[in-house]
């Protein structure tokens, strides 16, 4: 692909934390090679913010390869920008052409409270996963993994479903803010491992009380979530957590719901 | 949501199988025997009480959480997202239902009200021959004759059509979303079942509605007498 540079207007949100009130800035940045990445656009325009004795625009990001999850812009009506299951940082400039006008906001839903910028608070994930996101069964010491027979097609769904990243473009694409797809995502890889199938029942009922107590909102089947997740984890895993919630809340016997 | 949303579809195929009836275009013979059935023997009638629970659960239901995902995003986006990952319709079932909900308030007192608490003609039918007989006539069964208020309401206000037509509509997009999305919220969708589910989805809406909306058609263009 021919490499080209471009000059871009930014729309980019401002917000000195989470009791103030934000508002868009407009900025100007020239020169932007198409071969950059959209966080390296970002600190050209940092580092010229800086060198006029500006703020620089905060926003979260780690690995920069697409793996942590970390990157969380809202761009363009989207989140993680206009390409399919792409994380913001593996997002080139080439999606977009010389002269455009650019807005990134950050994730909007309450649940996710604005901490400054374009940075905003995910810990509710974390919180969903302490509650139940994990495997708490004494596995034993490493064995012969052919011990445990596992279908390759279970193994191969429930790999796709322990690829998300926990960035929380679902929440953000969402009408209702609702964290479905990551919860099912979550719940479906454990679900579908015999090391997770023992304490299935009460995973589902934990890890959904624990989204509810963090204020997302329910699902209603639209179907956003999936089009904008940059791993493309797939619906039918709400499905298949609904599935697991149902029967759960019909056959535990536990009082703490 | 789903549980009742279900309910709901069940009953709309009953609905408009029922009304069907009125295309055998014999006067009303066999639709107002039908909806005399519905109306006397007492299975229907205490699914008709299911009916209006079901209705007012999901009512309620949709309204409550409508309110509470609104209530979910804080500040909104500056550029929305729109039909990009999602189709309007399976965004809009609130307003959706709230145009469904309206039609359906103009509609039961149009035909349910007169119905069960009278407001109605009689009309005779004999139970021999199966034809309609004039009042006194040894042999003819009273009946009421819904089937007159159903010409009568189409042939006489126009504005009842268009009204029609657009709670139907409603129905139509609130159903292509709603179908689907109740097997989904009840966790009976899979990689295997989710394209019959979808496709069942369509066509039912398509089917039920059509019917819907060529009812009123039927009697004011005169297609049936």
């Amino acid at each position: 692909m021919e490499h080209y540079n471009m000059n871009l207007t930014l729309k980019v949100w401002k917000q000195k934390n989470a009791d103030t009130s934000g508002k868009f800035e407009s900025y100007k940045v020239s020169n932007i090679s198409s071969e950059m990445s959209f966080l390296e656009m970002f600190d050209v325009l940092n580092e010229q913010l800086v060198r006029e004795g500006k703020e620089p625009v905060a926003f979260d990001h780690d690995c920069r390869e697409g793996i942590c999850g970390m990157c969380s812009m809202y761009i363009n009506g989207r989140p993680h920008g206009p390409w399919q299951g792409t994380t913001t940082c593996q997002l080139h400039m080439r999606a977009f052409r010389d002269g455009d006008t650019i807005v990134v906001e950050p994730w909007r839903a309450k649940a996710f409270p604005v901490v400054k910028d374009l940075i905003v608070d995910r810990g509710a994930f974390d919180r969903i996963i302490q509650a139940g996101g994990y495997i708490s069964v004494n596995t034993g010491n490493a064995q012969d993994g052919n011990n445990i027979p596992i279908p390759k097609d279970d193994a191969d769904k429930s790999f796709a479903a322990a690829a998300c990243i926990g960035c929380g473009a679902c929440v953000a694409a969402c009408k209702n803010s609702s964290a479905l797809l990551f919860l099912s995502a979550k719940v479906s890889h454990l679900a579908l491992l015999p090391q997770g199938d023992t304490e299935r029942k009460q995973r589902a009922l934990d890890m959904v009380a624990q989204m509810d107590k963090e204020g997302f909102g329910s699902c209603t089947n639209t179907g956003a979530c999936e089009a904008v997740c940059p791993k493309e984890i797939e619906i039918t895993n709400i499905a298949r957590l609904n599935r697991e919630y149902l029967s759960a809340g019909l056959a535990t016997d536990s009082k703490s719901h | 949501m789903a549980l009742s949303g279900i309910f709901l579809i069940l009953f709309l195929l009953i609905h408009a199988g029922l009304n069907a009836c009125i295309w055998a275009n014999d006067g009303g013979v066999m639709f107002n025997k039908a909806a005399h059935f519905m109306g006397a023997n007492v299975v229907p009638r205490v699914l008709e009480i299911g009916l209006f629970v079901f209705f007012l659960i999901h009512i309620i239901q949709g309204l409550v959480l409508e309110i509470q995902n609104r209530s979910k995003r804080g500040i909104g986006y500056a550029v929305k997202m729109g039909n990009r990952g999602s189709a309007w319709n399976s965004r809009a079932m609130g307003i959706l239902g709230a145009l469904v909900l309206i039609f359906l308030a103009v509609h039961l007192s149009d035909f349910w009200y007169p119905s069960r608490f009278g407001g109605l003609t009689n009309m005779y039918i004999d139970t021999a021959t199966n034809q309609i007989v004039p009042a006194g006539t040894a042999g003819g069964k009273e009946y009421h004759d819904l089937y007159a208020e159903m010409q009568h309401q189409f042939t006489s206000y126009p504005w009842i059509i268009v009204l029609y037509e657009i709670g139907v509509i409603a129905l139509f997009w609130h159903l292509v979303h709603g179908f689907q999305s109740s097997f989904r919220t009840l966790g009976l969708t899979n990689h295997k079942y989710i394209s019959l589910i979808k496709n069942t989805g369509i066509v039912y809406s398509v089917i039920i509605c059509l019917a819907f909306m060529l009812m009123p058609l039927s009697f004011y263009f005169g297609w049936i007498r």
